[in-house]
């Protein structure tokens, strides 16, 4: 295979070659070494990110610093350097043959058919899946107090926050840019029916029996903001998403009377089981709640596995993939997408309801903008669409920035994030472990065929 | 119009009104794609819809589904029993109510199977919603069952059989098209409507086409609305040809009449100021 | 709210809304030739605020006399224009182009303009410190003449006569120039465009310069109105972009139009509401709006038809 290509590579070379000599583009228009350029920009960049933090008398010292200080600069340039000669320069041959099997892997039709089947009928997965859940469930025993904190407070919560939100980016193709105004929501409905807030409840309730409300009541905002924007064009609801939280955000900041304001709502009761042989109460180790997270985790996960090999499903990938021909063929694309709003919206607000009681204490702080910016970012570095993969890359993105504390500037983190995703969108927007159905999406759409996502506006060209 | 209802296996050509269109007009902006369009295709015939590129093909088509809404017109379908108002509807609704669709450029799900593909269509119609789907409820189980037969049934009808767990994308062009007239079959309709579905197929194909419109027609029991390029094509399957140019209906009749039409003719001689017309045909 | 109160907040509010029209004309060009919201264009007007800042600082003037005013007033025009401009230009071409060239679907575009607004955000706030630092105004801020008993101070008539000019030459340079014709092309219909001729590359480039050329001044603006932080481009951007939806995105009169109108029902909520719901007021106005006209004021889009 490789004796075939590389001539013909080598004969496009030449012929690019030849083609650029008869259009004179001057040696510095030729690709390569725009390329080059680039890199040493991207060098300076990477000098100034890791270079030493602001001081507050001289707005230069940063950028001085950073760019005069001894090797730093030299040190990032010879390494952008290194990297563009690597690629400009090392015979392509190898890279080029493994990405053509893993082309032909994947055009590869049987293999893909029916996934949850091949799933079912694979004992081998089966067991790999049961040593995870054995290996999850007495991970806590092992690590240190801190790090059970870690994964309660940090993992758990944000891994349940993702499952939720893969639903509405991954499967329905929506961007929504305020998910955490519903863990905000779910969490202060916890708190107001278990009787924190400063308006009472009627009754005060167990946490248990507070959380399902918190849910539904996430559920009726969900389609109270989604029934009247979904109808939009869909990057509108982008911007409406985002308004929402702000909107939710500064209610919990500035309504005092109602949520608190900026002190937010202390003394939340844990939960705790009454049921006459059951007699249990969750306190303030981090381990059972672990426990509790993660079982809620896996009955969500289960049930939305099950959602997205049915109909429901098969309409989301419908409408993500061209909704035109979703709505010719009957789909009704907005309830559809309401529906995947929906659910995300209460499952947002069931993580909001178990962060409520796990910690006790809730203040506007914990519903910040950026959070809800950082679960989409560990959405989609985990992969869209793929449920495992956004569990994944959530632990690994919410467990990193504590693992790096030591090293890396709190605040800096922020800056590499954001560097990720654009990295990230550029060679690998199907994320880290990508679904199979998204991965396909997004190679037809690199060849123009199909969407990939639901932003294109309801039923093209509608002038009503 | 009569509402008369008839059984699937009456044979067809009669002169009862399944779809009507009147007066249909359509501007985007200064444009004036449909003018003052009438359009009848009558219960179990296959109508045509022929004229030159930007004559306003498509763009009946997209205001007969509900994807452009005319400024003026009525649209009606005749089904069941009762009059339904399609005019301004939404493209599911219309689907709902019987009419389905087809596009000139294919619009399937690529990365979804071709079974998949008319999974999505048969069932639309159903009721199970997510929680019992999420709860494993019998009817959601029953649900699935069915809409798997009956895609199954289709792909069979069309020929795709062996086809099933093939990507959409990565079908043959006659394939796409077939899966497509699968899909659009699938949601139950009284009233069919296929944009160029020929565009890009080999004489081979062309003929099973033929065959499967009129298999469509006789057994199923569906009326057709068929825009074609293929004259061939056009004059071996359908029972009445309409003719659009500049969005006007210029003539209207058997396939022989039309063809000696001498406004069709000039239409279709003149056809060199075509350029002129803004084609919308590919939005 | 009294009378005279109307006349106290109408006056900052028509210089806000001035300026949020201005950084909305980013969004909407954005989106008329691209179709996708440039979510970075807060930190274009952020870098704005940011380059001013430096040579205000290098420069350490004192008491300017009227001439140099003038002088740094021009000074700062160009530093934030070339910024934002350059931002831009940079943005677009590593965040957007290559994934236009893979035709990437448009949640990667966002996804990836809102790292790059992460990256560009952060790294100030790491260069420069996560305070907000006060740009010294180079000239004296005494008031003009009262409108009403109402105050008109020499910044806002500099800010809404700088972006009734900006505003103004925009109008021609889209409606009367040749590259306008390239804009409007694009945005009409980029693959014909792209067939008769037109650099799809080229215009899109340009959309973003002149975009960032007129939301670095606005950092510049609002930079003297308030302060210079590295999330100053949140909120204005946001509201920009709210601004643009409100008047039809894609639209540049209606990005004028939504722009003013937010600037304005910003500055009156603070009287009728109170301080603390001055930023909701936006997206309270949004959502009506949207549930009323879908397409926004006015309504009908620069782009596509189907």
């Amino acid at each position: 295979m490789s004796t075939i290509t590389r001539p013909e590579a080598d004969e496009r070379d030449m012929v690019v070659m030849d083609l650029a000599k008869l259009r004179r583009v001057p040696w510095y228009r030729q690709p390569r070494w725009t390329r080059l350029f680039g890199m040493v920009l991207a060098a300076a960049l990477l000098a100034l990110a890791t270079g030493p933090n602001a001081s507050t008398d001289d707005i230069f010292f940063s950028v001085n610093e950073s760019m005069t200080d001894g090797v730093r600069l030299p040190v990032c340039i010879a390494l952008m350097v290194a990297f563009w000669a690597f690629f400009e320069f090392v015979p392509k041959a190898p890279v080029e043959r493994a990405k053509a099997t893993a082309r032909a892997n994947t055009v590869d039709m049987p293999a893909w058919q029916n996934t949850k089947k091949a799933f079912d009928k694979t004992p081998v997965k089966l067991g790999a899946l049961a040593v995870v859940v054995v290996v999850l469930a007495v991970l806590p025993l092992f690590i240190s107090t801190r790090w059970n904190q870690v994964l309660v407070g940090n993992v758990a919560v944000y891994v349940l926050l993702a499952i939720g939100l893969n639903v509405v980016v991954g499967w329905a193709g929506l961007l929504d840019l305020g998910f955490i105004a519903f863990f905000a929501i779910g969490a202060y409905s916890t708190a107001f029916w278990t009787g924190s807030l400063p308006t009472k409840p009627p009754v005060e309730l167990n946490p248990f029996l507070a959380m399902p409300i918190a849910v539904v009541t996430c559920l009726i905002a969900g389609v109270l903001l989604g029934a009247p924007t979904l109808r939009l064009r869909g990057d509108y609801l982008a911007i409406v998403t985002l308004g929402f939280h702000e909107i939710v955000y500064l209610i919990a900041n500035n309504a005092n009377g109602f949520s608190g304001g900026s002190g937010g709502a202390t003394n939340i009761p844990h939960p705790s089981v009454h049921l006459g042989f059951l007699d249990y109460e969750w306190e303030l180790d981090p381990k059972p709640y672990w426990w509790l997270i993660m079982g809620m985790a896996a009955v969500v996960v289960f049930l939305f596995i099950r959602l997205e090999h049915s109909r429901v499903g098969r309409a989301w990938t419908a409408i993500r993939e061209d909704e035109i021909a979703a709505a010719a063929n009957g789909v009704n694309t907005v309830k559809y997408k309401l529906m995947a709003f929906a659910i995300g919206a209460s499952t947002s607000g069931l993580a909001g309801g178990v962060y409520a009681s796990k910690t006790g204490f809730i203040s506007p702080e914990s519903f910040k903008l950026m959070f809800s910016v950082l679960v989409l970012a560990y959405v989609i570095f985990g992969g869209m669409g793929s449920i495992w993969g956004v569990m994944v890359g959530t632990a690994l993105l919410a467990w990193l920035p504590e693992y790096l504390k030591d090293w890396v500037d709190e605040n800096d983190r922020i800056t590499y994030l954001g560097a990720l995703l654009v990295i990230m969108m550029i060679y690998r927007p199907q994320g880290l472990i990508p679904s199979r159905r998204r991965k396909r999406e997004l190679t037809l759409a690199k060849e123009g065929i199909g969407d990939a996502d639901a932003m294109t506006e309801p039923a093209g060209g509608r002038i009503a | 119009m009569s509402t008369t209802s008839m059984t699937k296996e009456t044979t067809p050509q009669t002169t009862d009104a399944v779809v009507t269109a009147r007066g249909l007009t359509l501007r985007f902006g200064g444009l004036v794609c449909l003018n003052d369009v009438d359009l009848t295709l009558n219960r179990g015939e296959i109508l045509a819809v022929i004229g030159p590129n930007g004559a306003g093909k498509t763009s009946l088509f997209n205001s007969l589904t509900g994807v452009y809404v005319p400024q003026e017109g009525r649209i009606t379908l005749s089904a069941d029993g009762g009059e339904q108002n399609l005019l301004g509807r939404k493209p599911h609704v219309v689907n709902r109510l019987g009419v389905a669709r087809t596009f000139q450029n294919i619009r399937l799900f690529g990365a979804l199977t071709a079974l998949e593909n008319v999974k999505i269509a048969a069932e639309t119609r159903q009721k199970s919603g997510p929680v019992g789907i999420m709860l494993g409820m019998p009817w959601a189980r029953r649900n699935e069952r069915a809409s798997d037969r009956r895609s199954h049934e289709l792909l069979d009808f069309v020929g795709m059989a062996d086809k099933l767990n093939e990507l959409a994308a990565s079908l043959s062009y006659g394939d796409q098209r077939r899966l497509e007239i699968a899909r659009a079959l699938a949601t139950d309709p009284q009233v069919l409507l296929l944009d160029e579905p020929a565009a890009g197929t080999n004489p081979t194909e062309k003929l099973e086409l033929a065959e499967l419109i009129k298999h469509i027609n006789r057994e199923l029991g569906i009326s057709v609305l068929l825009i074609e390029h293929d004259m061939r094509l056009v004059m071996s399957v359908a029972d009445r040809v309409t003719v659009l140019n500049f969005g006007k209906v210029i003539a209207s009749g058997t396939p022989a009449e039309v063809q000696h039409n001498p406004a069709v003719v000039e239409a279709y001689l003149g056809a060199s100021d075509e350029e002129a017309v803004p084609g919308e045909e590919d939005k | 709210m009294t009378v005279q109160e109307f006349w106290d907040y109408l006056i900052p509010g028509i210089a806000l809304g001035a300026l949020y029209a201005v950084i909305a004309i980013g969004y909407t060009m954005v989106y008329g030739v691209l179709q996708l919201i440039n979510f970075a264009h807060s930190e274009v007007f952020m870098v704005g605020g940011f380059a001013v800042l430096m040579v205000f600082t290098k420069i350490d003037f004192n008491d300017p006399s009227v001439g140099m005013s003038v002088l740094l007033v021009l000074l700062g025009f160009a530093t934030a224009g070339f910024a934002g401009a350059g931002t831009a230009f940079a943005l677009e071409k590593v965040a957007y182009r290559p994934l236009r060239k893979r035709n990437a679907p448009r949640l990667a575009f966002l996804i990836s303009a809102i790292g790059a607004s992460f990256l560009l955000s952060n790294l100030a706030g790491k260069l420069f410190g996560r305070n907000n630092h006060s740009l010294t105004i180079p000239f004296e801020n005494k008031k003009v003449f009262t409108v009403m008993n109402a105050q008109v101070t020499v910044l806002q008539v500099l800010i809404v006569c700088s972006a009734v000019i900006m505003m103004i030459g925009l109008d021609l340079l889209v409606n009367r120039t040749k590259m306008g014709a390239g804009i409007r092309a694009v945005a009409q219909d980029a693959e014909t465009a792209g067939l008769m001729g037109v650099d799809i590359d080229k215009v899109i480039s340009r959309t973003f310069i002149v975009g960032g050329l007129l939301g670095g001044i606005a950092g510049f603006l609002f930079a003297m109105n308030s302060s210079v932080g590295y999330t100053m481009g949140f909120f204005p951007g946001i509201t920009a972009f709210a601004a643009a939806v409100v008047g039809g995105i894609g639209n540049v009169r209606g990005a004028m139009l939504g722009g003013l109108l937010l600037g304005l029902v910003e500055s009156f909520s603070s009287p009728l509401f109170g301080e603390e719901w001055r930023y909701v007021s936006a997206f309270v106005v949004l959502i009506l709006v949207l549930m009323f006209r879908p397409t926004g004021i006015l309504g009908e889009r620069l782009g596509r038809t189907a």
